[in-house]
């Protein structure tokens, strides 16, 4: 009698496939009230991937992103993040996972109370009781990854907004966890400072391979990751050649009345029929 | 404007006061859970239990003194003023002093509590915290919570202290009587009971207190409008609960320990 190996293979398969998949969204359902903002969202996310989150204002997804760090909990659904089904975790046991996720908030959230220095160190403080050297030289670092070091002794009110951006980036970076959730990194700021903060979190994508979801309202932010990559050697982002986009582990999600509507590469995006996604990227 | 039927009102009051309590219970017994923020109690205790000296103490002064000043009329009519140590010494430390010191610490510290936690609430720190794998009711309402316990019950005993002292200058220098009869009168009067009263008081003060200023705070919506409603809330409530409480807490002492 021949071994029944085809299950084997298939669950090694399913295995395999759920360490290569850092979120997995399935039917997920969220409302406040009579509002249904999510209806039944699904989507993944591989390692090593960014995937970029468009819709109109209040299409959740900034909900996405409070739902992958287990700040919320959908309705129904499951939200798997880093293997575990957050929506059914305890918030003691959400404490240990989220150290493994870095999250850049909207506003920056900042704590206005700490100087640049001791919000960057924030969590490795918590995690080890004292300001010593081996923490100083790592926040001189996340602070170097976004060219901020001589802000350490200031208090985030006394940064502009663009610099207040990139130091929650070096909070969300200091530990290098292995999710990062941006969410609306660049809104408000002028092109120059954006694209600068594109650059770090393109940085951050192909140097350190860090998993990424990005919520953002510019589209262009989205080509130019998908476009670009950074080169280690120049220190800086450069275009990749026409038709090489596919080269870079960057995908595009567009959200609608609470539904995913669409899920893919760049190449797919910009070759999409659907009348209302043309529209939006026009 | 929108009318909400009295079922509705009913339910939310409820399920308010039942978050109320699980808040409370949180707050308790994160002390005996990991991680323990002994540095933010610390802080705490400073920023609450020193901060508060100054109010306490002028508060605490004069009510001893204006305490002595009222008594005397009537006292003099019985031809008994030699007793007004006796009388300003009870009411301190059995009501005064306990209710002053937590009335003014609610009004420093509640409202204080609520806006600090509340601006943190509208501005997403309290979620960048914890993103950041920290829990906010261990970090900012735990400590809060030990520290005015603990810094309630000295400023209290300071309050009972300071008002006695009020007292005795205005005994000496307004009523001429001896200070030693009069500080005599005091310390005999008082008997286990007055102090039990007097010392269970603000430990139950400070924990309201802290708990109201901390949950209206962490329960603020709506941009800096929702910070200056939380504020107000949790001083109007924080104050009403001590007074309402301080009844309770005083009739049921009294037949606890059997005392008139």
């Amino acid at each position: 009698m021949s071994a029944p190996t085809l299950p084997l293979d298939s669950a090694a398969a399913t295995v395999q496939e759920d360490a290569a998949r850092v979120i997995v969204f399935d039917d997920v359902k969220l409302g406040f009230g009579d509002n249904e903002v999510l209806r039944g969202v699904s989507f993944h996310l591989a390692r090593g991937e960014t995937k970029a989150l468009f819709g109109v204002a209040g299409s959740g997804k900034s909900l996405i992103l409070k739902l992958a760090m287990g700040l919320i909990r959908p309705d129904s659904g499951s939200t798997v993040v880093l293997g575990h089904d957050i929506s059914q975790m305890r918030e003691e046991e959400l404490f240990q996972l989220r150290r493994k996720i870095g999250m850049v908030f909207q506003e920056s959230a900042l704590f206005d109370s700490l100087t640049v220095r001791e919000n960057v160190a924030y969590r490795l403080m918590e995690e080890h009781g004292i300001y010593d050297e081996d923490i100083d030289r790592r926040v001189r670092e996340a602070l170097h990854f976004v060219e901020l070091e001589h802000t350490l002794d200031l208090y985030p009110a006394e940064l502009s907004g663009g610099m207040r951006r990139r130091v929650a980036i070096a909070r969300a970076v200091i530990t290098q966890p292995e999710l990062l959730l941006y969410d609306s990194p660049t809104g408000g700021l002028d092109p120059v400072t954006s694209n600068r903060i594109i650059e770090f979190i393109v940085k951050q994508r192909d140097v350190y391979k860090t998993s990424a979801l990005l919520v953002t309202h510019r589209l262009q932010d989205g080509f130019t990751m998908a476009t670009h990559q950074f080169d280690q050697d120049a220190n800086r982002m450069v275009q990749l050649p026409p038709g090489r986009s596919c080269d870079v582990p960057m995908s595009f999600l567009i959200l609608r009345d609470g539904k995913v509507i669409f899920d893919g590469d760049a190449q797919a995006l910009k070759e999409s029929r659907d009348e209302y996604i043309r529209e939006y990227i026009s | 404007m929108e009318l909400t039927s009295p079922t509705y009102f009913a339910k939310v009051k409820v399920q308010t006061v039942q978050d109320y309590v699980l808040f409370c219970v949180q707050s308790v017994t994160n002390l005996f859970q990991r991680p323990f923020y002994l540095t933010d109690i610390v802080s705490q205790a400073d920023s609450i239990g020193v901060g508060s000296l100054p109010i306490v103490v002028l508060t605490g002064f004069f009510t001893g003194a204006v305490l002595a000043l009222q008594a005397s009329n009537t006292l003099e009519r019985f031809g008994s003023l030699s007793l007004v140590g006796q009388l300003v010494s009870t009411s301190m430390v059995r009501e005064l002093g306990p209710v002053l010191t937590s009335l003014m610490v609610a009004g420093r510290n509640s409202s204080g509590m609520a806006s600090e936690l509340g601006s943190m609430m509208v501005t997403e720190q309290i979620d960048a915290m914890r993103a950041l794998g920290t829990d906010p009711m261990k970090k900012l309402v735990t400590p809060r919570v030990a520290a005015t316990v603990f810094m309630l019950f000295f400023l209290a005993i300071i309050s009972d202290l300071v008002g006695l002292a009020g007292g005795a200058l205005v005994a000496r220098v307004l009523l001429h009587l001896d200070s030693r009869q009069y500080w005599s009168y005091a310390w005999q009067t008082l008997v286990f009971q007055d102090v039990f009263m007097g010392l269970v008081k603000p430990v139950l003060f400070g924990f309201i207190i802290a708990t109201i200023g901390c949950f209206y705070g962490m329960n603020a919506r709506g941009g800096t409008q929702g910070v200056g409603r939380a504020t107000t809330q949790a001083m109007v409530a924080s104050s009403v609960l001590i007074l309402v409480l301080d009844f309770f807490v005083t009739r049921l002492l009294m037949a606890v320990l059997s005392y008139h």
